[in-house]
């Protein structure tokens, strides 16, 4: 008995002066500012973790430039959590953050399979998240959750940019051949939505299968048609064999790609064939952004190992976003959401990506997108080309 | 429509029927020597044709630019590398299969197929990309309103018809021939004829493959791009059309190949809104012939099902 009481009263006693200390410990940084968690969730191991490492370092740095601001209200602490690029493992990270009150808001997902899976134990714990690399457009466009919003532009940005560029390059009439993957049609349907829109003209549509060789049946009814523009939605493999085919059959039209043959792949496949192939990405060379000088600068200044890679920049925006809005209406979840909700039309945020503008869904409305042209077996910016610089022109131009 | 693009129309179902009918040719005389399918015939067309790719390259290391011996020499190299590979396939993997039953040597070949383009994908240099092939051919072009007549498809149609030309002289022409025919027809009889079973075998499969490297590099020129996935839909393709023209029977192997082409191309013709379909409706269409005449357009002289 005594043996047994006298255990209890260590233990208490124990319990007190570790309470004490602890109490002590906390209280002093709190002393200065209270201590606000926020999360960050990417691929930081397996094929794609190069970005997933440049974003969770771009997170990083925006957490510590404002530690470092004697003027922020909060300091905070960056909880980081990988998703593999794995929906499941994705799923296990979200819940782990959205289950944790102490987490305010995250930037989340490079893996638009992994976002997409996400998006619904973001709502289910009203944790409110920015997306800051996945492209698919149902991420923010496929619900109404109020706790999704993105940065980066989806592929609807990518062809309204694209319509919009090639329209106002002179060019009317197109023929499509998209591939039949959700990646192709929608292509298709973003870029035909937003050419109609800009009064362009589409003579005619194919869909092809993926692993098609042959195009020479498409490609003589579409020289028959004589379009300006050949607008191809779909990857790499079968953007090589419809240029060459075009060259074989006489095709005059000027060859237009997406986001999907955007690689050195492409111009090794088609050679001199490549150039003067016009294409549109998400996202920009860093250095390009509004403010991708200062970032990269103080990106380099922290000595981090990995480089930012493409979407560095975005990761960096959506922390820095959120930060903002918690600076602004303190660390509350359901105050966060409706203030992210907010940023849009006049209200819109700077950023080194440039403006942040979200719509109903969340979807940042001004996304950059930069245009691509090949020249000497190149994907060169387009505004630094010798295209754009009149020195060389585009087909039919 | 007008007549250029009729005759635009005509020229690619030529082109792709050619290439067709160079693969069919092949499974109906690996059918008629051992009555087996060789489904590795498709991987065999493009391993030779990344052989003709890595002869030119190789050239081209050594400082040969004359594209005339670049082209002989490709051409040369996987046509006999191919002929080699086929003979070894003929001896190590069908013909002590020879007992077996015929799903064995179906299956086996399929395999080699899987470990072909396997290799070709892991193996070769940055193997999983299409691989640019090189313009060997003169490229002048002569457009007649739609219709663009280039010299190098003209000289592939004319080389894959000589091809075809030249296999129907040798299986009826010559000695070799009539002993690739006598062991199609009846083997034990052949035997004691004293025709060399094993040899003729061995020969017919070095044919076959010789034939699918050339197809392979006709394929690489026309297309100018070869990748190490081409031979697979190509294998199928070929095999069908071999099948709906009469397997066993050669012309029932070109018939098969330039029909199947022109069904393609009305495919996409005929249904421009569904042109992803293409494929769809010539298998649609070869599945009712097979109902239709189940032994095919021209029938084995010969039936062995009898």
């Amino acid at each position: 008995m005594t043996k047994s009481r006298l255990t209890q009263f260590a233990v208490a006693a124990l319990t007190v002066v570790a309470m004490v200390i602890g109490f002590g410990m906390g209280s002093f940084p709190a002393s200065a500012k209270e201590k606000i968690k926020v999360g960050f969730i990417g691929p930081l191991s397996g094929g794609t973790s190069s970005n997933g490492l440049g974003g969770r370092n771009s997170a990083d740095l925006a957490v510590r430039l404002r530690n470092a601001d004697p003027k922020a209200k909060y300091s905070y602490e960056l909880l980081v959590q990988d998703d593999e690029c794995k929906p499941n493992i994705g799923v296990q990270a979200a819940t782990k953050f959205g289950a944790n009150k102490n987490v305010i808001a995250a930037a989340t997902h490079y893996c638009s399979a992994v976002a997409i899976s996400t998006v619904d134990v973001y709502h289910k714990f009203g944790l409110p998240i920015i997306v800051w690399g996945a492209v698919l457009p149902d991420i923010t466009y496929g619900n109404t959750y109020k706790e999704v919003h993105r940065v980066n532009g989806t592929m609807i940005n990518q062809n309204e940019t694209a319509a919009k560029f090639m329209r106002g390059l002179g060019y009317k009439t197109w023929a499509i051949i998209h591939d039949t993957t959700d990646y192709g049609k929608g292509h298709d349907k973003y870029f035909t939505k937003n050419l109609e829109a800009n009064g362009g003209k589409i003579l005619s549509r194919f869909g092809v299968t993926s692993d098609q060789q042959d195009f020479s049946a498409e490609l003589t009814k579409i020289k028959s048609m004589n379009p300006d523009v050949l607008y191809f939605g779909g990857l790499t493999p079968i953007g090589i064999r419809i240029r060459a085919q075009m060259e074989k059959l006489g095709v005059k039209a000027q060859f237009q790609g997406t986001s999907g043959i955007v690689s050195d792949t492409f111009i090794e496949g088609a050679g001199p064939l490549a150039e003067g192939v016009v294409a549109f990405r998400e996202g920009a060379p860093t250095e390009k952004l509004p403010g991708g000088k200062f970032f990269l600068e103080q990106y380099a200044k922290q000595g981090y190992k990995d480089p930012p890679e493409a979407y560095g920049a975005f990761a960096f925006t959506a922390m820095s976003l959120i930060l903002d809005t918690i600076e602004a209406v303190g660390p509350d979840r359901k105050k966060v959401r409706k203030a992210l909700n907010k940023v849009s039309g006049s209200n819109a945020a700077d950023s080194i990506t440039g403006k942040v503008d979200f719509d109903d869904h969340g979807q940042n409305t001004i996304a950059v997108i930069t245009k691509y042209v090949v020249q000497d077996s190149k994907w060169t910016v387009w505004e630094d080309s010798a295209y754009a610089a009149g020195k060389r022109k585009l087909k039919g131009m | 429509m007008d007549i250029g693009l009729f005759a635009q129309y005509v020229m690619n179902g030529l082109m792709l029927g050619m290439m067709y009918a160079l693969v069919a040719v092949g499974f109906t005389l690996f059918f008629g020597v051992m009555d087996i399918i060789n489904f590795s015939h498709g991987d065999v067309l493009m391993v030779g044709a990344f052989g003709g790719l890595a002869t030119y390259l190789g050239l081209t290391f050594l400082g040969v630019e004359n594209p005339w011996v670049q082209l002989a020499a490709a051409f040369a190299v996987a046509t006999s590398a191919m002929a080699l590979m086929g003979a070894l396939i003929g001896k190590f993997l069908v013909l002590p299969l020879k007992k077996a039953p015929p799903l064995n040597t179906l299956l086996i070949t399929l395999m080699l197929g899987t470990v072909l383009r396997e290799t070709i994908r892991l193996f070769y240099p940055r193997g999983a990309n299409p691989q640019r092939f090189p313009s060997l051919l003169p490229t002048d072009a002569y457009s007649f309103g739609n219709f663009t007549l280039r010299v190098d498809n003209m000289m592939l149609l004319a080389a894959g018809l000589l091809a075809i030309i030249g296999i129907h002289l040798l299986i009826n022409r010559t000695k070799l021939g009539l002993a690739i025919r006598a062991v199609a027809q009846d083997e034990d009889t052949a035997k004691t004829m004293g025709i060399n079973f094993t040899l003729i075998v061995l020969v017919t499969f070095a044919i076959g493959s010789g034939l699918a490297a050339f197809a392979g590099i006709l394929h690489g020129l026309y297309y100018s791009e070869v990748n190490f996935g081409m031979g697979l839909l190509l294998g199928v393709i070929g095999f069908s059309s071999a099948i709906v023209g009469g397997l066993g029977n050669i012309y029932g192997a070109i018939i098969g190949g330039f029909l199947f082409a022109a069904l393609q191309t009305l495919g996409v013709l005929a249904m421009p809104f569904a042109s992803a379909y293409k494929d769809v409706f010539a298998f649609g269409v070869i599945i009712l012939i097979m109902a239709w005449r189940p032994t095919g357009l021209i029938s084995e002289k010969i039936s062995e099902r009898v």
